[in-house]
């Protein structure tokens, strides 16, 4: 019987910001969720996400910011994503990112945006039930 | 510091109290949990007595303020002669718009300046570098080039104020800008007042804005370090920042231990350089955190000081009592702010900032309760420097100096943090020393271990959180957030590409160029980078000479 893959996520941290601590976090708890997880570390620019989600096979990426960048580099990989012909990846965000601007992210196609105080819980489930699935 | 038959005595009333009325007491009724720990995950008593501290020697270990080792406090008075600085970390936009705020700021009575620069600043980039794309005046101010800089601090008079400047990887090329507008203003360096953080060892650890790798950025720290010593005698050289790891989830004992950690690095590396420890140690300086567990957080600040008095006396031998003072900085802790019933936060903030000055404090920032949300707003901004004016004047902390000293709480857990303190620096000795323990991940680790464990404790509802994980409520989206204009990168790059059309190009070459060979012969470079930066050098111009020099630092990653 084929097994059920592993959902593959990378975790990136685009642009300068350097507050990482909720991405290794998560990083940790997607691991003990059963996943396949690729973390990008700093200073990432939305190419170089879109190439480690290429060459990685992610079926999730996700996206941390709280510099406040997050209008300009969350819609930007989206739209790289897509020019590679990758649809059918998720695209999940999180940090400090006001209401009005998580509406405008998912209208750009970003499947979610998890705020502070969000539970890691919430974030596993979101991704289970809405990676795509292979076998 | 008591006596023993005394000591004897409590231990027989403390052992009958237990048997005859705790018990009963147990029996009726059961207490909350089974065991009560702090948010560093200290188990907390139930109960402290003269017993927990019962070894403690009185004149020796909490002494008197202002004499080692200073456990009570660094100055004989303490606030009774003068508050804390109120120093509210800003600056947002264009150099401009910072400088607005800032005159705002002092007109509504703060006393010092801090400087937040954008992300492309700290990371050493210009405006127009790609990497800047999206970031410029962003989370700060965007500084090129000097001319930022004399906007930045128009009709501000910098023999007037302090100012302290969040800049570490590129600190030599702030500072020099800062001197170079100091000139400009006809105001000598001896009357300059401040800080830079200049601390690289916790941006590799936790905070992320390093560009070279570990040895070749303590060089340019040091360089700094020496150069203010020298030239620059009231600049505080180094902010050695503990504020950063509490941030990324350790501990309050880790928080003090990897700072002490990198301090000891710092000053060995300035011994190592051939400077007398008496004369640069009285110039550094500290950064803490503050969290909402009071005691805790003042056992905290009081442990830190005696421990960094001890080492400064006993490790380094310095003789000055200058030398062995821990002077620091507090913030309170941005990441106990929760997004959610945002207005909860300046309740958060206004204990932080109790404990802060309970804990003896020289300086401090007070969050404003939006930024789990945003960039904080004018109003936001103004409640929380009225925070520490309503503690400063009406909550009496600043009345007398120590208050909570022999609360036999506080002196049980500044003994407990302090031996905690101590065994982690013992381990980071035993591997060699900071750089070896920050090589080998084993700080980096040892914080996300922290962080792991309070996420956990916050989900399966052992610890309490107002609005995330308890008392918990529907809210509408909160509007009237402070938004950065998009158009500041492009005015920002406009603006550099006319200047870079402008300026006298033989000037700035021969300057660039002189820096390369200072740097190359590894001498001091700060008097070269103050005449690049007085001949419109760029700050991703200067930084990009010590790039090819020494290379950019990539970290490994793990989790």
């Amino acid at each position: 019987m084929a097994k059920e893959r592993k959902i593959r996520i990378v975790l990136a941290k685009p642009g300068l910001d350097g507050h990482d601590r909720g991405a290794k976090l998560l990083a940790r708890i997607f691991m003990e969720a059963g996943m396949e997880v690729i973390y990008t570390g700093l200073r990432q620019t939305p190419e170089m996400i879109v190439a480690t989600a290429l060459q990685e096979d992610a079926d999730v990426v996700g996206l941390s910011s709280l510099s406040g960048v997050h209008n300009y580099f969350f819609p930007k990989v989206m739209e790289l994503l897509r020019e590679k012909g990758m649809d059918d990846v998720l695209v999940v965000g999180g940090g400090i990112i006001p209401d009005e601007d998580a509406a405008q992210l998912k209208k750009a196609g970003i499947a979610e945006i998890f705020g502070p105080g969000t539970s890691t819980k919430e974030i596993v489930e979101f991704i289970q039930a809405h990676a795509r699935q292979r076998s | 510091m008591f006596d023993k038959d005394e000591l004897k005595k409590t231990k027989t009333a403390k052992d009958k109290w237990g048997k005859e009325i705790l018990q009963k007491s147990l029996v009726r009724e059961k207490e909350r949990k089974e065991i009560f720990t702090s948010i560093s995950g200290t188990p907390i008593e139930r109960l402290y007595t003269p017993l927990e501290s019962a070894s403690l020697d009185y004149n020796e270990e909490i002494g008197y303020p202002g004499q080692y080792p200073f456990t009570r406090g660094i100055q004989p008075t303490m606030y009774r002669g003068r508050f804390w600085t109120m120093r509210q970390y800003a600056g947002f936009g264009s150099a401009k718009e910072s400088n607005e705020r800032y005159r705002y700021l002092l007109n509504q009575g703060q006393t010092g300046l801090s400087v937040a620069f954008d992300l492309p600043t700290q990371a050493g980039y210009d405006s127009d570098h790609p990497l800047s794309m999206g970031e410029v005046g962003k989370v700060g101010v965007a500084i090129d080039y000097i001319g930022d800089m004399r906007v930045l601090f128009n009709k501000i008079p910098l023999d007037k104020v302090t100012t302290s400047m969040t800049i570490n990887a590129p600190a030599t090329v702030l500072l020099a800008m800062y001197l170079a507008v100091a000139d400009e203003q006809g105001v000598s360096y001896d009357k300059l007042g401040g800080t830079v953080q200049n601390d690289i060892l916790k941006e590799i650890t936790v905070r992320g804005q390093y560009i070279y790798p570990p040895q070749p950025s303590m060089k340019l720290t040091v360089d700094l370090i020496e150069y203010c010593f020298k030239n620059v005698p009231r600049w505080n050289s180094i902010s050695i920042s503990g504020y950063h790891i509490r941030e990324a989830g350790s501990t309050a004992a880790q928080e003090v231990a990897f700072t002490i950690a990198d301090g000891i690095a710092y000053v060995q590396a300035c011994i190592d350089r051939g400077l007398d420890v008496d004369a640069f140690a009285p110039r550094l300086s500290f950064f803490f955190n503050a969290f909402t567990n009071v005691v805790e957080e003042v056992a905290k600040f009081r442990a830190a000081r005696r421990c960094w008095a001890k080492i400064m006396k006993e490790r380094f031998g310095a003789k000055d009592p200058r030398s062995m003072m821990l002077r620091f900085h507090v913030q309170t802790g941005g990441v106990t702010l929760t997004a959610q019933q945002p207005l909860n936060n300046i309740i958060r903030v206004t204990l932080q900032a109790y404990a802060a000055t309970l804990g003896g404090c020289q300086s401090l920032h007070t969050n404003s309760y939006d930024e789990a949300l945003c960039l904080p707003t004018e109003q936001a901004v103004t409640v929380a420097l009225r925070t520490q004016q309503i503690v400063a004047e009406e909550s009496g902390a600043a009345d007398t100096i120590d208050p909570l000293a022999g609360s036999y709480m506080v002196e049980a857990l500044t003994n407990k943090i302090e031996a905690q303190i101590e065994e982690y620096l013992q381990k980071i000795d035993a591997m060699g020393g900071t750089l070896a323990a920050i090589e080998q991940a084993y700080i980096q680790k040892e914080i996300q271990q922290s962080a792991y464990r309070f996420q956990k404790e916050i989900e399966s509802q052992e610890r309490a959180y107002v609005g995330i994980n308890k008392y918990t409520m529907e809210e509408p989206a909160c509007t009237n957030l402070l938004k950065i204009d998009m158009k500041t990168g492009e005015m920002e790059a406009k603006k550099l590409r006319e200047m870079r059309a402008k300026r006298d190009n033989t000037k700035w070459k021969k300057a660039l160029e002189q820096l390369k060979q200072v740097s190359l012969a590894n001498e001091n470079v700060m008097p070269a980078v103050i005449e690049a930066v007085k001949a419109e050098a760029t700050i991703g111009e200067i930084c990009d000479i010590w790039r090819e020099i020494y290379g950019e630092y990539k970290p490994k990653q793990f989790f």
